[in-house]
């Protein structure tokens, strides 16, 4: 139960916060400029933005809540079950920031997904 | 192609940033004791080691590059894609370390292999902007 409960954290809130973190950068518009002084602008205005924060918050959650069922679960359990974000990411994606997924992205998603399971319990 | 270089850094940054933490932590030692004074301690040591610094350092470009090619490219891209280096990992432990690969594993980097090229077949940014 303790463990199913952190599994589902560790997936909401990373996904969650990379979801934010995907919205906050395509409101900023896409990089043209890669000059050491363009990027560290470009973070400086990402950084003045309150959902940037809200996204950091939500991975850092989702990290600790990790390093937490680390300390009872093995890694080649825990790694398996987070795969899961893929697929929940995704959904994210599709219904939260409106990206269109087609059936071929649908299918590579659920292949890394399966595939990262299998490395891990390897 | 701006987007597969990004994504050959994001891979390239988070792998060698996990690789140097766990070295820089294997350098400092199992953690057994969970006292706050001996935790305090590690924490010192930890911020004293050059190979946990260049983790972190290679953590943070990593983090730069992920937010630069989200600027563009779907989440729903980029996530998958970035998943090589779960297959990578396996690979370089098995060509340079000579680490033994099971059947299962083996099929599971088949898989990511295979998950990555279809992903990276797609459009990179199917969302239109202002």
């Amino acid at each position: 139960m303790r463990t199913a409960l952190f599994v589902t954290m560790i997936v909401l809130s990373s996904t969650g916060g990379e979801i934010t973190l995907s919205h906050v950068m395509k409101r900023i518009g896409e990089v043209k400029d890669f000059a050491p002084l363009a990027v560290l602008q470009l973070l400086g205005r990402a950084f003045r933005t309150g959902w940037m924060w809200i996204g950091i918050t939500l991975m850092a959650i989702g990290f600790f809540s990790l390093l937490v069922l680390l300390s009872w679960e093995d890694v080649s359990f825990v790694v398996p079950a987070t795969a899961l974000s893929y697929v929940v990411g995704t959904m994210g994606a599709r219904f939260v920031l409106d990206e269109q997924v087609s059936i071929v992205r649908w299918m590579g998603v659920l292949l890394v997904c399966i595939g990262v399971a299998f490395v891990w319990a390897g | 192609m701006k987007t597969y270089a990004l994504l050959v850094l994001i891979v390239s940054f988070s792998s060698l940033g996990n690789i140097l933490l766990s070295m820089g932590m294997k350098q400092i030692g199992a953690i057994n004791d969970w006292s706050t004074t001996l935790l305090g301690a590690v924490f010192v040591k930890m911020l004293s080691n050059g190979t946990i610094w260049l983790g972190i350092s290679s953590l943070l470009l990593f983090f730069v590059s992920y937010l630069l090619v989200l600027s563009w490219a779907d989440y729903s891209y980029v996530m998958p894609a970035s998943a090589s280096g779960y297959a990578i990992v396996p690979l370089l432990g098995y060509v340079l370390l000579g680490e033994i690969v099971t059947s299962l594993r083996w099929l599971g980097v088949g898989l990511i292999c295979l998950g990555v090229v279809l992903v990276s077949g797609t459009p990179p940014n199917t969302t239109a902007r202002d």
